[in-house]
């Protein structure tokens, strides 16, 4: 479909949980899931990408040898990468562009985390001069307190409601019901989102994606050696991972404010909406090739806000889709089919990996008890700390 | 507030009965930063390092806003013992920028709605060895809130 393709050769994951296991481990575990997928031995691969972690220590800044010396030394290439939660998608644009040189045929894309409870939180220490310490010690900004800006802005202008963000939490989990890879398997009502606490107004406890253990991983071959050794997976026909525009006026964390207009206009696009027009472009598509999509529902109301950034509907009305159950699988446009954060929770170096994952499954037809039947184009979308955020398509 | 009331993060924002925040403006292309912008200028087609200072404007719009109903975890000091929830509205400015900032005390969700009018204040955040710290919060425009309005 586009020059850039690769082709996704295996896919793998190691479940989402609390382990309390090192993060190698999960990563370890799901590189090898996928290698075995992919019917390619380690030591044909000749490219390791390691999603960085930063809360694991050493270990974690330099991921992509730390897999490779756990898989055992085959003399690869070797890189590490990190863009907060776009750092999956940005490892395996890492991996694409080097076998799109011509410089690899084969590279393994690995991410894996631990996460401790609770909020997510800036590393120890005194830093006057870092926004992330400073949005905590100066205003108390939690991550949930950014996602219920947005959301709140969805009641206030277009007229949602939190029942329509309690209705995503329900399809979601409705949805992981029968992903073994995703942590929570249970069903929930409305009435159970909506009796659970308030974190940060509109925005329950369970409006609110968890934080887990996990990896995730995915073997990436050029296209001719995948015609050459008969591999028939799905092609990756884009990888976005651009930086916003100045001035970025969309509030983003760890900021506490914008960039002013004074100077410039505001862009055309907000920096989640040209992440998927870059993709879009590059894989030579629109939105309505568009049949399933994997997107970063850190809250419920911030998947009704993606589905309308990748312009699949027309901003402020994203919450109709719910109700009238279009983004279920059996819908007309199934939404996060894998079951979301909102079944996985946060393992950050390894989600953007989990989506890719996930539409592999789709696009092969092998999604079991959740499959969005006749699937052929899928995209995923995420965004992360400092400007960074990435969307992928993928087609079968 | 006390005779050792500080900022808590220094130049900042001003104080006294008409209080502002204190940005930067690019002398080459005239971007507005907040915070205060000392190094180079952001636009990317300015290559300005030069900044005077400016202060904001002391009232905006609120763009949006929520509250911490669970104490947020280190480096934030609360204020009391137990906890007391508080709200935080983002803000935008006439300067064309939008800066969150907690909620003034006394107000809550509650009394706000996006696009309604809001004015700086400086209020005490937190106590440490040398006194009372202060900080910007904004607080619904008028006098009364919408609770005792309704009330
Ligand atoms: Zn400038």
């Amino acid at each position: 479909m586009s020059k850039h393709d690769v082709a996704v050769a295996g896919v793998g994951m190691h479940a989402w949980g609390k382990w309390g296991r090192p993060f190698v481990e999960y990563g370890v575990a799901a590189a090898r899931d996928a290698l075995k997928d992919s019917g390619i031995d380690w030591n044909d691969v000749d490219f390791i990408v390691g999603g960085e972690t930063v809360r694991n220590g050493y270990g974690g800044y330099v991921a992509g040898a730390t897999f490779a010396s756990a898989l055992g030394w085959n003399g690869a290439r070797v890189a590490t990468s990190y863009a907060a939660c776009a750092t999956g998608a940005q490892a395996l644009d890492t991996a694409r562009t080097r076998i799109l040189a011509g410089l690899s045929e084969v590279a393994l894309v690995v991410g894996a985390d631990t996460t401790p409870k609770g909020f997510l939180k800036p590393n120890a220490g005194e830093r006057w001069d870092d926004p992330d310490w400073l949005r905590f010690r100066l205003m108390g900004m939690t991550n949930p307190a950014y996602f219920a800006l947005n959301a709140r802005r969805r009641i206030d202008l277009y007229g949602a409601t939190q029942e329509d963000f309690a209705a995503v939490k329900v399809k979601n989990a409705k949805h992981g019901l029968s992903n073994p890879n995703a942590r929570y398997r249970k069903e929930f009502s409305v009435a159970d989102v909506m009796a659970s606490p308030v974190v940060a107004d509109p925005l329950h406890l369970m409006d609110i994606c968890a934080t887990s253990d996990g990896g995730a991983a995915v073997v990436l071959t050029s296209v001719e050696y995948a015609q050459r050794h008969g591999l028939t997976g799905p092609r990756i026909n884009a990888i976005s991972t651009v930086t916003p525009t100045f001035p970025q006026t969309q509030l983003d964390m760890p900021y506490f404010s914008s960039e002013s207009t004074a100077a410039a206009p505001a862009p055309q696009y907000t920096h989640k909406e040209a992440l998927a027009r870059a993709a879009y472009e590059e894989a030579g598509i629109s939105p309505e090739d568009v049949d399933v999509a994997e997107v970063y529902d850190l809250s419920t109301a911030l998947e009704l806000d993606w589905i309308e950034d990748l312009g699949l509907v027309e901003r402020g009305t994203a919450e109709q889709l719910v109700r009238t159950g279009d983004t279920s699988v059996g819908g007309r446009l199934p939404v996060n089919p894998s079951g979301g954060l909102a079944c996985f929770g946060e393992a950050v170096p390894a989600q953007a990996l989990a989506q890719v994952c996930e539409l592999t499954w789709q696009l092969r037809g092998q999604a079991e008890g959740r499959q969005v039947e006749g699937a052929r184009v899928g995209i995923t979308a995420n965004q992360g700390l400092f400007g960074h955020g990435s969307s992928v398509i993928l087609s079968a | 507030m006390t005779e050792t009331a500080i900022p808590a993060v220094e130049g900042w924002f001003t104080t006294g009965p008409e209080p502002a925040l204190v940005g930067t403006k690019c002398t080459a292309c005239g971007n507005i930063s907040f915070p205060r912008e000392t190094t180079f200028c952001k636009n990317p087609a300015c290559p300005g390092e030069t900044f005077d200072d400016v202060e904001l404007s002391r009232r905006g719009t609120v763009w949006s806003y929520t509250d911490a109903q669970y104490q947020p975890p280190e480096p934030f000091i609360p204020a009391t013992d137990p906890y007391v929830p508080f709200a935080l509205a983002a803000v935008e400015l006439p300067e064309g920028l939008v800066v969150i900032g907690q909620v003034a005390d006394g107000y809550g969700v509650d009394d706000l709605t996006v696009g309604a009018e809001v004015e700086l204040v400086v209020e005490p955040l937190y106590t440490d060895d040398e006194g009372v710290r202060t900080i910007w919060r904004w607080k619904p425009a008028g006098s009364a809130s919408t609770k005792e309005q309704q009330a």
